[in-house]
């Protein structure tokens, strides 16, 4: 049955729909702490202040950027998905599959520029 | 109009808010970083902003409606649960986000 | 020699080897019928047309879900190996024998039931060729229901609520014909429950569709129509 399930999932609009999805699922884990730290300026700057010096921790850090890559992956599949449903496709077979390795680039490309601006 | 429809269309629309919302927090997050991340910072840009308070509660409303609608989706396909449970769930993460986003907002604006 | 692998059984069984002479112009279901014929009398199967009109021989072939009777072995096989077992997520019966009730009635669940809008007293509707309703419908209506769509879609397999691409193939042309007379009812069937909103546009139906037909095009249109709404078509 191995192979029943490999050649189903080794196409880009499968990886497409995991990254969508598997992105999703940690960004929605990840905002109510966001938002909790994002709190903490109800008891001053000094409160934010002191999280914000243990983001730099390298790990936090890379954490970070990985928030940062997942939420413009999200996006840009998202906007995938948006366009399937709501335009014409170009031709019936295809959905947009091009738009995926491109997708894939550009947020790896706003994780470089993260990057650089550290 | 079946709840299948309605959270699919809520989801859908949210989520044409929330892609230019997106763009506009990612184009944030590398200005700010660069000069360093500090609570002043932050509280500077948006302390007493009307403009930065209004695209704020957007922004929680839109992910309020749109991120448990697609945790929905995930734990009805990928796992046992009922749809009960689920349902119960994405109620209280979408409670969560709107409690925890709008004080955050109220915090920083 | 080819070597084939059947599985025999039901849901549980083992694969089986056999040995076929590699011969010019072989379509698999040749294959499963000279096994059958020469060496595993018993062996189950299902076929009827042999021309890729009935849509009764599917199985899943080298991982892939297949018509067998227009799959040349050259075009299907792995160095010299074939790997034959019944399609995914169907219940079994038996051997290569699928139950397919389960799918035809998903065609009931996403409304994909013609309801004449007239009887025969009354004149022949009029539809252009160009008509854009006209044109979705055609693009989708020839299906087979060989359920090899149904049978590749990753989300079918997870989740049991799911209607399926054929089904909801059939009635994103149903929505399209201005001759159908519930064409509201099987938009709400098709946007409900099952529908089209739990599919994810990965595109194993179309991938894999026999005839070339694109669900994935025909549930993104219900999508769009759960979005915008029904457009109105020439009425009779």
């Amino acid at each position: 049955m191995a192979n029943n399930r490999q050649s189903m999932r080794t196409h880009k609009s499968y990886f497409a729909f995991v990254g969508h999805r598997v992105s999703g699922l940690l960004l929605a884990l990840f905002l109510p702490i966001h938002f909790l730290v994002l709190g903490l300026a109800l008891e001053g700057a000094d409160a934010l202040n002191r999280f914000l010096a243990f983001s730099e921790l390298p790990l936090v850090k890379a954490a970070e950027w990985g928030l940062v890559v997942l939420l413009a992956i999200h996006l840009l599949f998202g906007i995938r998905v948006l366009m399937l449903e709501l335009t014409d496709w170009p031709n019936s077979a295809d959905g947009r599959t091009a738009w995926i390795i491109p997708s894939v680039i550009a947020a790896l490309l706003v994780g470089v520029i993260f990057l650089a601006q550290l | 109009m079946t709840v299948v429809r309605g959270l699919f269309i809520a989801q859908r629309y949210s989520a044409m808010l929330l892609a230019p919302f997106v763009l506009i927090h990612l184009a944030l997050i590398i200005i700010v970083v660069r000069n360093g991340l500090t609570a002043e910072e932050i509280l500077s840009r948006t302390n007493g902003s009307t403009l930065w308070f209004v695209f704020y509660v957007a922004f929680v409303l839109a992910v309020t409606v749109h991120a448990p609608i697609g945790v929905r989706n995930v734990l009805n396909e990928w796992t046992r649960l009922s749809g009960g449970v689920v349902n119960v769930i994405c109620l209280c993460l979408a409670l969560l986000m709107l409690s925890t986003g709008l004080r955050a907002v109220f915090a920083v604006t | 020699m080819l070597k084939v692998s059947i599985w025999r059984g039901v849901d549980e069984g083992e694969f089986i080897d056999y040995e076929v002479p590699m011969r010019a112009n072989q379509t698999v279901l040749d294959i499963v019928t000279e096994v059958q014929r020469n060496q595993e009398p018993d062996l189950a199967y299902r076929f009827a047309c042999r021309v890729g009109v009935c849509g009764s021989c599917a199985m899943t072939v080298n991982g892939r879900p297949r018509w067998t009777c227009r799959s040349h072995v050259n075009d299907v096989i792995d160095g010299d190996r074939l790997v034959l077992e019944p399609l995914r997520s169907h219940p079994r019966i038996r051997d290569l024998v699928v139950d397919l009730a389960p799918f035809f009635e998903t065609w009931k669940g996403s409304g994909a039931v013609f309801k004449p809008s007239a009887t025969r007293d009354d004149k022949p509707v009029k539809i252009t060729a160009d008509d854009p309703a006209r044109k979705n419908a055609d693009a989708g209506i020839e299906c087979i229901n060989c359920a090899v769509c149904y049978s590749a879609c990753d989300v079918v397999s997870w989740d049991k609520n799911y209607l399926g691409p054929a089904a909801l193939n059939r009635a994103w042309t149903l929505v399209n014909d201005a001759k159908h007379g519930e064409r509201k009812e099987t938009l709400n069937k098709a946007l409900g429950d099952g529908g089209c909103g739990s599919c994810h546009s990965m595109g194993n139906c179309t991938r894999n569709c026999p005839v070339g037909l694109s669900p994935s095009a025909g549930i993104a249109g219900l999508k769009k129509f759960a979005l915008r709404g029904l457009p109105k078509v020439e009425k009779p």
